[in-house]
């Protein structure tokens, strides 16, 4: 009963604000909505204290859903410690982001709409998360899909807005693709779609093989790859990236919620998930590994010189799902969990964080306009501050532990790719660490405000509504790694996971606790060295990135234009894909089917339809005429053809 | 025994005399009661008498099939069941008539006495075993149905009606007859189970084949396929309301049924040769009854052309020719009848200060003045168009189906094709109450019982229909099992 209810009291919510939001007044919507999520939070850690602390296991029966041949599969939620934990991060700060957005969006004309689609969207993360079969996952997965495509154009009557909501749609679709035929190929090489069938009979089909186009490929391998695809498009990695950026459009809340902790981490969550099938095949795992290690470093490098409050902590989102999925790769699914479940609290507090800045100087989102807000909005750059060094990875605070854990873990892997990771892992906490403290000198330091009188005049700090969140979501970023770390990835881990996902005594976490000390303090380092470049940039001696900039143009386009992926793909995929639309449109569709089809034939119905009208004359002697006719006709058909059987 | 070869076994036909007499008898309540009261009180004694007469065929299920006067006369579950299709069309527009018929000053009490008596006469065509009590029973009808065209005979429409469907009945019953000599020349008889056997050993002759086609012709005749459905349209028309909704239901299931029983009964075995006439007008008929309705904006007219549509696709049914076609075909009727009663009962009530009015954009905008109203009509149009859910997309199935299954996979093919267009002009109707412009609200209610009954069909043609479907599919499958016995 309780799990049905941390997943359907949001799902309330959304009907409630949906059908009956326009018959109450707005507050009544705000209050409806974010205090079912919050009583769906609280429900969901006492289970998570009942389930990963207790060691308890349930699979919980909704009702049956699909029964036909031999495919078959229930409603149902499938409760271990890896459904609790996200549990655990997403009605926590979907929670937070409601009670947050009645300070975020009390300008705005329609707040039941804003916080239906809120709550709409948990219960599609619900869904996804709790689901015991790969279609109820689907649904939840299109559900947020679908959630995430409406929060980006939720300001309907901006252009870009429309644009970036479109975007990405389109590119989850690409991922979904995959994702499906993922689906499709589980089902055909396990017999099944439900995940308990699936894993426990994984190791009898290690050696089947699936032919496409004369070619053998390994099956498993295959279904793992597909899945992995679904992932990217979910989470951003790259190839797949571009639309997170442009979903910056939305309002900030959404970004914290959707575009940060929460649902561009179900990718992650897809193969953690999956993890007992991924073991299976290195090759999938390197896959992974690449993939993810080079998001994490292409997302950081653009990270550096965008000036966008919001897209800077985009494409650090990016990044850091980048870590969490080379920490799949490499097997340290316990490190990647930890990561995701930290950084929801850290990321969910910067995208709130900047929200408050945004709030304060008035919409403006360029941080080229801030400066000197330090003293203006002292609580806020308290905030701040505490995400960014957790972002960082300072000793001590959640990052610190998630992160090191990973890089410890790619270090430590003898799996393919790992080494790269670990490279271009260390690079990126670089540059990480440079970004974040890059944006924290423009935003609150450097010299005066810069933006007009009047916005400058009037910053103040958020009201106390918009503030609490954030403080829960500093001590969740202060504190989550050291209260937490043992379990998920230390020695308690065997008891926590309690098989949800694979963990095993001398896997890659043991292996991690025992590199080199030079390995452990290497993020430490460049962590240090990264603000120290910064503040010398940004605060010492302002006119150098200037100068870098000029000396350096070529680099400075290339990772301002995010290394051309938009134009590449602009180039590649959209603009063939609307030329042979326009052709299939205009001629294909036009000419050809609506020309001979249905304008074609409405017009050959409505030209026989007019000559055939001309026939009811009404004069009596011509129907008589049309009946000796039909018989006349009939008779002579038999005449000709002959009368015999 | 000799005695019963004098006298016949009454009890066979007596839901047939009961009517018989009890027409006789209305007449004499209508002549002698005052002239004021003559209509109501007649019409009221009508529907009482066409309620007796199913309680007694209901009596009558489950028995075997008989036959009385010297095998002229057959009872069977077939003429049960669509007997009390008739009884219930009959009488739901007789109902329905009483406000149209007072407004237009011919509410006399000869109308429902004629309504009976063609009732009458569509009873005993449906149970006709020889060619004889066929044509005295489809005259009957017919007779009674040219009056009732004209009965409004200070209307021009109203006379033209009337009268041109007499010129073209006469025609087709001078082809029946034509083809019932010539059958009775080369086969020898003119009573079905004779003709049965007859035709069932060896060839059949080429003047057998030329009686059964003007058969076929003037039967058609009487149901308005295509191409003998031209006086269809004028008629409906022409006709006052009640009248057409009355020709739209009772007389076209008898005379569906009618051609039923000749094809199945008398020319069992020639299956191969009315097959493909049974087609050609089939198809014939879903083609003028999708395309032709397109440009209709009477929407009487609009049903005419309608009715001629559903008709070929009821032909579906018997041009499979085996019992799960004929099931299909009743089916499909019985689900029809409800269709076209709503609907004209809606027509009924589309009244405005100046009297009735009949275009399609009279309903412009009703969703907005009438929401009941629009819906019932939407039920009806949806219906009629064959969207799932609703009843009419049963009947379209079950013909479809049986069509396929007796490898006629073309003629499901047309029927389907012909029905997508069909529904163009259905949903017209429905985009017109929707989406159009109000015009003026309708005025002066429709009365309790057209209501009632648009109401009430509304309610079984919508999604309900699920309910109903099984027990009318059991129905049917007995009734056309009876048929093939």
């Amino acid at each position: 009963m309780m799990y049905k209810l941390i997943v359907f009291l949001p799902l309330i919510g959304f009907l409630f604000a949906g059908l009956f939001g326009s018959k109450f007044s707005d507050r009544i919507s705000q209050l409806v909505t974010a205090g079912l999520v919050t009583v769906s939070a609280v429900l969901s850690w006492m289970a998570f204290a009942d389930v990963a602390l207790g060691g308890n296991q349930y699979t919980v029966l909704v009702l049956e859903w699909v029964s036909s041949g031999a495919l078959s599969f229930d409603w149902a939620f499938k409760i271990d410690t890896l459904t609790v934990v996200m549990l655990v991060v997403v009605n926590s700060v979907s929670a937070l982001v409601h009670w947050y957005s009645f300070g975020y969006m009390e300008d705005d004309p329609s707040k039941p709409r804003f916080f239906g689609y809120l709550s709409l969207f948990t219960f599609a993360m619900l869904m996804l998360v709790t689901s015991d079969n790969l279609v109820q996952m689907f649904f939840g997965w299109e559900g947020v899909g679908l959630a995430s495509y409406l929060l980006i154009g939720y300001y309907y009557k901006k252009p870009s807005a429309n644009a970036a909501a479109i975007k990405a749609f389109v590119v989850n679709r690409v991922g979904d693709f995959g994702f499906s035929l993922g689906i499709f190929g589980a089902f055909a090489l396990f017999g099944s779609v439900m995940f308990d069938d699936i894993f426990a009979s994984a190791d009898q089909y290690a050696d089947y093989y699936i032919n496409f186009l004369g070619t053998d490929f390994h099956a498993i391998t295959v279904i793992c790859i597909l899945l992995f695809v679904g992932a990217m498009g979910k989470s951003a990695q790259l190839g797949l990236h571009t639309w997170l950026p442009d979903a910056m459009e939305g309002p900030t809340p959404v970004s914290a919620l959707i575009h940060a902790a929460t649902m561009v981490t179900a990718g992650v969550f897809l193969v953690a998930r999956f993890s007992p099938v991924f073991e299976m095949s290195p090759t999938a795992l390197a896959v992974v590994t690449i993939i993810g290690a080079t998001t994490a470093f292409f997302a950081a490098t653009v990270g550096l010189v965008q000036n966008d409050i919001k897209r800077v902590i985009a494409y650090s989102t990016c990044s850091q799902l980048g870590y969490m999925f080379f920490a799949l790769g490499v097997s340290a699914y316990g490190a990647a969990i930890f990561h995701l479940f930290t950084h929801a609290f850290f990321k969910a507090l910067l995208f709130l964080g900047s929200g408050a800045v945004i709030h304060a100087m008035h919409h403006e989102q360029d941080m080229r306009n801030y400066g000197g807000l330090a003293k203006k909005i002292p609580f806020t750059f308290a905030m701040m501050t505490i995400g960014t060094i957790a972002l960082t990875g300072f000793p001590g605070t959640a990052g610190f532990y998630s992160k090191d854990m990973i890089l410890e873990a790619a270090y430590a892997s003898h799996a393919f790719g790992a080494q790269y990771a670990f490279v271009l892992g260390i690079a990126a906490a670089f540059m990480t660490s440079f970004y974040s403290w890059r944006l924290a000198h423009l935003t609150f330091f450097n010299g005066e405000c810069r933006a007009d009188e009047h916005t400058a005049s009037h910053a103040h700090e958020a009201p106390w509504i918009m503030r609490l969140p954030l403080v829960i979501l500093a001590v969740g970023a202060l504190f989550a790694g050291v209260v937490f770390a043992d379990m998920f990835v230390g020695e308690g881990r065997f008891a926590f996971w309690n098989g949800a996902l694979v963990t095993s005594v001398g896997d890659v976490l043991d292996e991690a606790h025992h590199v080199p000390f030079a390995v452990k303090a290497a993020p430490f380092v460049v962590m240090l060295l990264g603000f120290i470049f910064a503040t010398v940039m940004y605060y010492k001696v302002t006119d150098i990135p200037e100068r870098m900039a000029k000396t350096w143009d070529g680099l400075y386009a290339f990772l301002l234009n995010k290394w051309y992926f938009d134009e590449l793909f602009n180039f590649i995929f959209i603009r063939p894909a609307f030329w042979l639309g326009r052709v299939f449109w205009k001629k294909g569709d036009e000419a050809t089917i609506d020309g001979f089809g249905p304008n074609g034939v409405s017009h050959a119905i409505a030209f026989v339809a007019a000559r055939a009208r001309k026939l009811q004359t009404g004069y009596v002697y011509h129907y008589a005429f049309a009946m000796i006719i039909g018989l006349s006709l009939a008779i002579t058909w038999f005449m000709v053809t002959g009368s015999s059987h | 025994m000799v005695f019963n070869e004098v006298i016949p076994n009454l009890g066979i036909a007596l839901p047939e005399i009961v009517m018989a007499v009890g027409a006789l008898a209305l007449l004499m309540v209508g002549v002698f009661s005052t002239a004021d009261k003559a209509y109501r009180l007649v019409t009221n004694l009508a529907a009482a008498l066409l309620l007796l007469t199913a309680i007694l065929l209901i009596t009558q299920v489950g028995g075997e099939r008989q036959v009385t006067f010297g095998g002229m006369f057959v009872s069977d579950g077939f003429a049960i069941f669509t007997k009390i299709l008739v009884l219930i069309g009959s009488g739901i527009s007789l109902l329905m008539a009483e406000r149209f018929l007072k407004e237009h000053n011919v509410a006399k009490f000869e109308y429902p006495v004629l309504v009976v008596l063609a009732t009458l006469g569509m009873m005993a065509m449906i149970s006709a075993n020889n060619f004889l009590s066929l044509y005295i029973g489809l005259e009957l009808q017919s007779l009674a149905l040219y009056v009732l065209a004209s009965i409004n005979r200070d209307r021009n429409r109203s006379t033209e009606a009337g009268l041109k469907y007499f010129v073209l009945g006469a025609l087709s019953s001078g082809m029946l007859l034509f083809g019932i000599s010539y059958i009775y020349g080369f086969a020898g008889s003119i009573e079905f189970d004779v003709l049965a056997e007859t035709l069932a050993s060896g060839e059949a002759s080429v003047g057998v084949i030329v009686g059964l086609v003007f058969l076929i012709a003037a039967l058609a005749f009487k149901i308005s396929a295509v191409p003998f459905h031209m006086w269809t349209p004028d008629v409906y028309e022409g006709a006052p309301t009640p009248v057409t909704a009355f020709f739209a239901s009772a007389p076209k299931v008898a005379a569906l049924a009618l051609f039923v029983r000749v094809m199945i009964g008398a020319f069992p075995d020639m299956l191969h040769e009315w097959q493909q006439v049974v087609i050609f007008i089939s198809i014939a008929s879903m083609f003028v009854g999708a395309f032709l309705a397109l440009v209709q904006t009477n929407i009487k007219r609009l049903m005419a052309y309608s009715s001629i549509g559903h008709v070929g696709f009821a032909l579906v049914g018997l041009a499979a020719g085996t019992q799960e076609g004929i099931t299909a075909l009743l089916i499909y009727v019985a689900i029809y009848l409800t269709m076209t009663l709503g609907a004209f009962g809606a027509i009924l009530s589309m009244r405005r200060g100046d009297g009735m009015v009949e275009s399609i954009h009279d309903l412009a905008g009703l969703s907005r003045t009438n929401l009941p109203m629009a819906l019932a009509i939407a039920t009806f149009m949806f219906s009629l168009a064959g969207i799932p859910l609703l009843a009419g997309f049963f009947g379209k199935w079950e013909v479809f189906k049986a069509a396929v299954n007796a490898d006629l996979v073309p003629l499901a093919i047309i029927g389907v094709l012909t029905s997508v267009v069909g529904a163009f002009y259905y949903l017209r109707v429905i985009k017109i109450m929707f989406f159009d412009d109000p015009a003026p609200a309708f005025e002066g209610g429709a009365g309790r019982t057209v209501s009632l009954v648009i109401g009430v069909t509304a309610i079984v043609n919508s999604p309900v229909s699920f309910l109903l479907i099984s027990p009318l599919t059991v129905a049917a499958a007995w009734a056309a099992g009876s048929l093939l016995y």
